[in-house]
């Protein structure tokens, strides 16, 4: 018997275990990589996002009006008025449909067929194109009426909320074990006490969370706005009336060659990834402690 | 013991809870509806354009607003290459950070990267709009896209790909943007599906002598490949959708000149966003929102076949193969 290294069998063997080691060592750098790729860009955009945005922070940003082109002073007060009550009113108009429609996907119907089908095109809403659900509601609404408004875009915000509530809603709901649900009814509750006092109040942490999460995904919304409430220069409280928000005014203000839009937009891009940022935190920290 | 209660008390007992449970169903029918009700008042919309073109709007590149006439293939073609580029960067880097947050990373670390990933989902899509028009594009131009075009620019037909003026606006940059946006939901897809593999499969291999890639490539990814293609399915459906950030960064040109990646171009979703509010109401209008159902004809099929590829996983993929 010849020794380690000579054996030809042996060395072939030995040859193909670096060579898995290698190709192992390789995937890991990769993967290493992939990762260190994506911190990377949040990172950066984050980074940018202060750099940029800091330097806009002013008192004047929440008491004054959006500026004309090229003026001294001038702030974002009506859009992130605007932006605040359309997102609150459309939290209000979409959770409680979304929480209801969440409790029939999880109650009443989670074998039924109209559950099953609901399920499934809610998980399509969920993705579908903002835009598409703005176009939506110009031609139910803003064609009708023949005005944009703050009601259309508070409608499009709303659309965007349900999906998002019926998903965690649901998910929330059907991880209540059933042994509660059994104890409930065992005492003589009607299903809808049961629901509302027992699995409802169960999963809310969970509800919660959702609810966060769509405010702060419709907080940046800008595409199903743009023909919904547009923009307004001005100061309004009117729903009638088109509304500025904040999305809308940076992206008309970023878009723009002038060097003070370009500098309150930067401050508003600030302040949404804050807002943003915080109520995604705030959602996890709340989930997390609850459970 | 209680007094049991009377019978009164308990019909309106009963009668609440019917009142709640129809609530409860008319809230998932209104849902449901929802979905007929938009693509009902899209086509409606869109009748005068789709009268006057029919299919024929999907490969008629021209889009004129001032002769009145138009033509979808300049945003389709900018929607759908955008997207492939997006996925083309995007899959094997959520993968790597799949692999990374299932495999690799120590347990205290998975929590906080996999949040970090997930915050990128949560950056508003205006950020990522006006970061890449006055931060990224600058710089791709400079550093990425004219080293690109010395060294392949010459080269027949890869040299096509990287013509033009390279100033950082076009469909490489809508790309590059729309990958990083995507990552997050198909990187946390992949990272629940790997964890569903069981882990009697995974050490039996590992007890085997595998490799950390050889386990992950030839058990962990056959036994989920459905649930991977949903992930990336549902990507694909999110970049298709996009709006700010692509029409920030895409250029919104109405021209098809040159397959090039550095061409500016247009999307679906950006033309509706500079346009729409502004065209007039008739044939310009009905254009759009005819580009507006194609759009959501496009991410309907994809999201329906993303949505089928994963509940088929949950049924318990593996069973059987």
């Amino acid at each position: 018997m010849s020794s380690a290294g000579t054996n030809p069998a042996q060395q072939a063997r030995l040859a193909r275990f670096r060579h898995r080691k290698v190709v192992n060592i390789v995937a890991i750098t990769l993967s290493l990589g992939a990762m260190a790729f994506g911190l990377f860009w949040l990172t950066w955009i984050l980074f940018e996002t202060f750099r940029l945005g800091l330097g806009g922070l002013s008192i004047a940003l929440f008491t004054e009006m959006t500026p004309p082109p090229n003026a001294e002073t001038g702030g974002l007060a009506n859009a992130i008025f605007g932006s605040l009550t359309m997102v609150l009113l459309a939290t209000a108009l979409g959770t409680p449909i979304g929480v209801l429609a969440g409790i029939y996907l999880a109650e009443y119907g989670a074998h039924t067929r109209l559950g099953k089908l609901t399920g499934f095109v809610n998980d399509i809403l969920l993705s579908a194109p903002s835009i598409v659900v703005g176009l939506f509601v110009y031609a139910l609404i803003v064609a009708q009426v023949k005005s944009f408004s703050g009601w259309a875009g508070v409608v499009a915000l709303a659309l965007l909320i349900i999906p998002v509530v019926i998903r965690t809603t649901d998910n929330m709901l059907k991880l209540v074990p059933n042994a509660l649900r059994e104890a409930a009814y065992a005492l003589g509750s009607p299903k809808w006490k049961v629901i509302m006092g027992i699995t409802l109040r169960a999963a809310q942490a969970g509800v919660v969370t959702g609810v966060l999460l769509a405010v702060a995904r419709v907080a940046g919304e800008t595409a199903p706005l743009l023909f919904t409430a547009l923009s307004n220069q001005f100061w309004t409280s009117d729903l009638s009336q088109p509304m500025a928000s904040l999305p809308v005014t940076i992206f008309k203000f970023a878009m723009s060659p002038f060097e003070n839009w370009q500098k309150l937009a930067w401050a508003g891009v600030l302040l949404i990834t804050l807002g943003v940022l915080a109520l995604n935190i705030l959602a996890r920290v709340l989930f997390r402690n609850k459970n | 013991m209680s007094v049991p209660p009377s019978p009164t008390k308990r019909r309106s007992s009963r009668t609440a809870d019917l009142v709640f449970e129809w609530m409860a169903r008319l809230a998932a029918v209104v849902t449901l509806l929802l979905l007929a009700a938009i693509i009902l008042a899209l086509v409606v919309g869109a009748w005068p354009a789709i009268r006057e073109y029919g299919l024929s709007f999907l490969w008629t590149s021209e889009w004129d607003p001032v002769q009145n006439k138009y033509g979808g293939l300049v945003m389709i073609y900018g929607t759908l290459m955008t997207s492939f580029v997006a996925l083309l960067i995007a899959v094997p880097v959520s993968f790597g950070i799949a692999l990374f947050l299932t495999e690799l990373s120590p347990r205290w670390l998975r929590r906080p990267l996999g949040v970090a990933i997930e915050l990128l989902a949560a950056v508003p899509s205006i950020v990522y709009g006006m970061w890449g028009l006055l931060v990224f594009g600058p710089i791709l131009a400079t550093y990425v896209q004219a080293p690109l075009q010395a060294a392949f620019g010459d080269v027949p037909y890869l040299g096509a790909l990287f013509s033009g003026p390279p100033v950082g606006i076009g469909i490489l940059a809508a790309g590059i943007i729309l990958a990083i946006m995507i990552i997050p939901f198909i990187a946390s897809v992949m990272r629940d599906v790997f964890e569903v593999t069981p882990p009697m499969l995974k050490e039996s291999a590992y007890a085997l002598g595998a490799t950390t890639w050889e386990v992950v490539f030839r058990i962990v990814l056959p036994y989920t490949k459905a649930g991977v293609i949903g992930g990336i399915m549902l990507g694909l459906g999110r970049a298709l959708g996009e709006t700010m950030a692509v029409t920030f960064v895409i250029g919104n040109f109405n021209q098809l000149d040159s397959l090039s990646l550095f061409q500016a171009a247009n999307s679906i979703t950006s033309a509706l966003a500079n346009e729409f509010a502004e065209a007039s109401e008739g044939l310009h209008q009905a254009a759009l929102i005819y580009l507006g159902l194609v759009l959501f004809f496009i991410t309907f099929v994809v999201l329906s076949l993303s949505k089928l590829l994963l509940s088929r996983l949950q049924k318990g993929e593996g069973v059987r193969t």
